[in-house]
């Protein structure tokens, strides 16, 4: 670990200006320390602001505003999120161990790095790391990777559960400048897709602390998270699906569908959920959901089995919430 | 007083039956538990000293070449950094179990990625770590043989193990079923919770060492011939060890890179691997590729055994993954051809793993004789019982005992095997049952230990014998309780110190058995004075909380040893018993496992173990080892394996979040049998070793259990979704 200054913020114009002279936000720590024992991050300054007044969930414009700081613990237990937002409760609950999660922050999940083996180890070569270096995992090792929405730079997957779940609830996060300014940017539009620049991930600027993030209001109709992965509990999502089904009768009324352990963010395709909306709740119109949804799929073969597991993750998702008989 | 006993014939006199304080085999609890659980059993690396430096080594980025420099003045001027050393007496992997002498040595050739080079000395571990992360090695890449299944790669075929007899063609041409096919597992880290670590300072010309050791006996001379000093020069303590699982039986690089250190900057140097460090410069399981030919007759008695199997090495190192080792006894046959075939590769050293052998081996065996149940129609537990051999089948040996149908019986019973039915599902799962056997081979070591009646009557045990979180402390203390007649608090026990009686060790399941017999021997010499003093009959004598008596007298122990206290050193060798018969331990697993039908996941209900391992020393401990075994089996069948990248032989997945060991949800009830057993080859106790004989198979029966719900037949461990997935329905 590269010796560093540690700062504590009084407030969040101290915490802004202190990243914005390049200090690194630290909160849970339970990602950036790992990555800073390691030296894949070697930040100079931590701006710690864990004692800043982001711990509250509070009830704002008929939904939920999350303070950056409320644990994932706390989010996973808050009676709101349960009774009305009960995919995000799952999905936190889905996601490491009951240690991690009292420590764990929101902001700081949906920040988390990608769980690439090549990524964590500083031997070898690595585009987000090292712009430039090249990418080890191309043609290396690849079962945590993505199968859709890569290039040829980084095929990184985002390891996080709740950020799934958020994105299928049409969450926005709440930015705080160094200039003071605070701005909203839906969670759709937050995280960037590899392209030529794998290394930068989200619209963050320098400065930028995360203040909230924000739910609309309770969505209709049922909610589900589904998480496949290696062993019970305690390992990253091969595939996990965040969906919000809302039927009138037979009928896909509305929809949300969010894929998580296949993509470099959480990922949603509005192709495939305008195949689903107003169609009849049939296999055949899950199938064509799910043909569209993985019609660019690019597996390497280590990861080829996302593809017939994420279409059949889905289904199974889509037959539970549609009240149809899985077997 | 000495007693020293060679097993050259068996031993029918269970003279611990026939004892009276009433402590072996109970569950007594741990006497170092305490200490353990609230945290003041000083592990390696918390045993710190003053002025102590800590050290941080570091790892070569190639798979092979040479080291040609390493820019130390540019560390040295960080802040806090004394020392960056490298140089021909740093270990370039651990010694292997028993080699009792330091393995390939020097930083100057690169043998694999992870290569332990040099070592960065600071005065806080933070700044060493940083001097080690940030040193820079100018090296020269040579040509590397990075997989075990690259064109390059050398195999060699030792002759000694290589074996045949009949004619094992023809019996597959004229037998009624056959199978023939290749299973695969992957590689394995021991993964225990505490990572190598040493602390090491010098007195005058001695070497104070305190290091994480399974084998202190082995180990002292390890670390004395990599130093390059005599072995009376070195004192080693390990009196707690986290957990060793075969990846503590040589001495590690981190302990002689922080003696070399501590001598060169006169000042005690602790060093310790970090989780990484563990995976990639320890040792790891070989993967194994294993070509299996059975052939049976009618009734599925088997005619004929094939098991050739190919592991992976370094140079230079003897050790090879002993995949064949229950092969040749564990059912009939016989024709047979046995063969091993050792690939040269620079990737990390291969060594012992849980189960070196048969947890591997047995785990493809028993998928294969499951493979023969189906296809002959009989029930997998009767299959196994008509194949039980009456005598070793290689060699014509008589078995030291024989539980196999006994514990395939038990286990049945207890499982419930006969009222299962096949096809249910619940909810999107499908279920299923599997069983497979059990069987690990038994061997004691020479060991010794001493014992001391006080004048008060308390009871000293001491030797370098450890406790690597299996129970030595407490299997001891009741040895020697129950021997002596003395209460468990009035006992202390002393291990893990050169300067003790040198023991076995712990490693190949056979520290119980070893150190145990040094312990009765010792006891039982006392037992003989004690007698002699009230001039009776050993035999006549019993011994009971601190009271001896005899011909209906009663004397309190202490009156009985006078004014200085007695001393005996028990001295138990390997002997005949060894080689005449034929001795293992053997077991049955039964299991439930629940298949997703949508992602191919799966999920263990429930699983059974009965086991046969000699008298039972202490019940809790036992069962504890034989759930830990399961739980290995678990991991085996369902999630471990270590990812190697081909291109460079480097391991991947290195730490624990991504070499998934089963966590808490993956291990549901498991139960556990002993069978009751007295085997008069194995040791003066009649016990045998019970620390690998869960591991040895179990896997098995969870893939023949996912067969059984799927019909996916997985034959490439581990049995992760992907493989079961292509074979389930569609939605
Ligand atoms: C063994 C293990 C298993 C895990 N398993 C899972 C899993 O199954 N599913 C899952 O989803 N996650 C899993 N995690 C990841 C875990 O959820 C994240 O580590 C955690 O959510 C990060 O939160 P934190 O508060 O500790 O972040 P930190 O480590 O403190 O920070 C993470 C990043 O966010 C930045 N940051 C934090 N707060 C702010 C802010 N307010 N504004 C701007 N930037 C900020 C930091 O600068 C840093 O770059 C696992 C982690 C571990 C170690
Ligand atoms: S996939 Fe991305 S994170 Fe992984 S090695 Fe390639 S560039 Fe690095």
């Amino acid at each position: 670990m590269k010796p560093f200054d540690y700062i504590r913020a009084e407030d969040t114009g101290h915490a802004t200006s202190a990243a914005g002279q390049g200090a690194t936000i630290i909160a849970g720590g339970t990602n950036l320390l790992d990555l800073m024992k390691l030296e894949v991050l070697q930040p100079d300054a931590l701006i710690d602001i864990n004692r800043l007044d982001l711990k509250q969930i509070t009830e704002a414009d008929g939904g939920l505003r999350i303070g950056a700081l409320v644990t994932n613990s706390d989010l996973a237990a808050d009676m709101r999120v349960r009774t009305d937002y009960p995919v995000l409760s799952e999905a936190l609950l889905a996601g490491a161990s009951g240690q991690l999660r009292n420590k764990a922050t929101t902001a700081g999940n949906l920040l988390q790095r990608t769980r690439c083996y090549y990524f964590y180890d500083t031997a070898m070569p690595c585009n987000k790391r090292e712009p430039g270096t090249g990418c080890q995992a191309m043609e290396g090792a690849t079962r945590l990777h993505a199968i859709l929405g890569g290039s040829d730079q980084c095929i990184a997957t985002h390891p996080s559960d709740m950020a799934v779940a958020m994105r299928a609830l049409a969450a926005v996060v709440e930015i705080e400048a160094a200039n003071g300014e605070t701005r909203h940017v839906p969670l759709s539009d937050f995280y960037l897709l590899p392209g030529d620049t794998p290394h930068i991930e989200n619209v963050l600027r320098k400065g930028d602390l995360i203040t909230a993030v924000i739910l609309p209001a309770a969505p209709k109709g049922a909610q589900t998270y589904r998480k496949v992965r290696d062993r019970a509990s305690y390992a990253f999502a091969m595939v996990s699906v965040a969906a919000r089904i809302e039927m009138d009768g037979d009928t896909v009324k509305d929809a949300a569908l969010a894929f998580g352990g296949i993509a470099p963010q959480p990922w949603r395709d509005a192709d495939a959920e305008n195949a689903l909306i107003g169609k009849p709740a049939t296999k055949e119109t899950f199938n064509a959901v799910a043909d569209i949804l993985l019609k660019n799929a690019d597996p390497k073969k280590d990861n080829a089995f996302k593809v017939p597991l994420a279409r059949r993750t889905l289904i199974a998702t889509l037959n539970e919430l549609c009240g149809k008989d899985v077997a | 007083m000495n007693a020293h006993l060679k097993m050259d014939k068996p031993d029918n006199r269970n003279r611990l039956d026939n004892m009276a304080q009433g402590l072996i085999h109970t569950g007594m609890d741990r006497p170092e538990g305490p200490l353990k659980v609230t945290g003041t059993a000083t592990y390696a690396h918390e045993d710190h000293q003053p002025g102590m430096l800590h050290g941080v080594l570091v790892r070569a980025t190639i798979a092979r070449g040479t080291l040609d420099s390493i820019d130390a003045a540019a560390i040295e001027k960080l802040p806090g950094i004394r020392k960056v050393m490298h140089g021909d007496k740093f270990l370039r992997n651990p010694a292997q179990g028993t080699a009792n002498e330091a393995p390939v040595q020097g930083s100057s050739e690169i043998y694999y990625l992870g290569q332990p080079v040099a070592l960065v000395v600071a005065e806080t571990f933070e700044q060493a770590r940083h001097g080690a992360q940030s040193l820079e090695l100018q090296v020269t890449a040579k040509s590397a043989v990075t997989s075990p299944d690259s064109d390059d790669a050398k195999v060699e075929t030792p002759d000694d193990q290589q074996s045949s007899m009949g004619d094992l063609d023809a019996a597959m041409k004229d037998a009624a079923y056959t199978v023939e096919e290749t299973y695969t597992t992957p590689g394995h880290t021991s993964a225990p919770m505490e990572p190598h670590a040493a602390i090491a300072w010098w007195e005058d010309d001695k070497l104070i060492l305190r290091s994480t050791s399974q084998m202190v006996k082995y180990n002292v001379n390890e670390v004395a011939d990599s130093v390059g000093i005599s072995a009376d020069d070195v004192h080693l303590m390990s009196p707690y060890v986290g957990g060793g699982f075969g990846s503590k039986l040589g001495i590690s690089p981190d302990a002689v890179a922080a003696a070399l250190a501590a001598r060169e900057l006169g000042a005690p140097v602790s060093v310790a691997m970090s989780r990484q460090q563990v995976f990639e410069s320890t040792m790891r399981r070989s993967e194994t590729v294993q070509h299996f030919r059975l052939a049976a007759d009618k009734d599925g008695k088997l005619t004929g055994i094939g098991h050739r199997a190919r592991v992976s090495q370094l140079p230079d190192e003897s050790f090879s993954e002993p995949v064949t080792q229950a092969t040749p006894f564990l059912y009939r046959g016989e024709n047979r051809e046995i063969g091993m075939e050792i690939v040269r590769i620079n990737s990390t050293c291969a060594g012992s793993v849980r189960a070196p052998g048969e947890a591997v081996g047995i785990t493809a065996l028993e998928i294969a004789m499951d493979e023969l149940a189906v296809k002959t129609g009989i029930d997998p537990v009767e299959l196994r019982k008509r194949n039980i051999p009456e005598k070793d089948p290689s060699d014509g040996r008589d078995f030291s005992s024989h539980t196999l149908a006994a514990a395939l019986d038990d286990g049945a019973e207890t499982f419930g095997w006969k009222d299962r039915t096949s096809g249910q599902t619940d909810g999107e799962w499908l279920i299923g049952y599997g069983m497979s056997s059990a069987v690990r081979v038994n061997m004691i070591g020479e060991s010794h230990a001493r014992v001391t009646l006080n004048p008060d009557g308390t009871v000293l045990i001491e030797t370098d014998m450890t406790d690597i979180g299996t129970g030595t402390y407490a299997i001891l203390t009741q040895i020697a309780g129950e021997m002596l007649g003395v209460s468990q608090d009035r006992i202390e026990t002393r291990l893990g110190d050169s300067n003790l009686p040198k023991s076995a060790g712990s490693g190949g399941s056979w520290g119980a058995s070893s150190a145990g017999s040094s312990v009765f021997l010792a006891c039982e010499k006392l037992r003989q004075e004690i007698a002699k003093k009230l001039g009776c009959d050993e035999a006549d004598l019993t011994l009971r909380d601190g009271t001896a008596t005899a011909a209906n007298k009663q004397t309190p122990l202490s009156d009985l040893v006078g004014g200085s206290p007695m001393e005996s050193t028990g001295v138990i060798e390997p002997g005949k018993t060894m080689k005449e018969v034929r001795q293992a331990t053997f077991g049955a697993f039964f299991c439930e496992v629940g298949v997703n039908r949508v992602t191919g996941e799966t999920r263990l209900r429930r699983m059974h173990g009965s086991f046969a391992a000699g008298r039972i020393l202490n019940a809790k401990t036992a069962r504890s080892q034989c759930l830990g075994g399961m739980t290995f089996g678990i991991g085996m069948a369902l999630t471990e394996e270590l990812i190697h990248d081909a291109r460079d032989g480097h391991i991947v997945n290195r730490d624990l979040g991504e070499y998934h060991i089963p966590v808490n949800a993956d291990v549901p009830q498991l139960t556990v049998n002993f069978l009751e057993e007295r085997d008069p080859y194995a040791n003066p106790m009649q016990s045998k070793g019970i620390g690998e004989l869960g591991i040895c198979g179990a896997a098995a029966c969870i893939l023949n259990a996912i067969h059984d719900a799927t019909g996916v037949r997985v034959r490439d461990l581990p049995a992760t979704m992907d493989k079961v997935l292509p074979g389930l329905p569609d939605l």
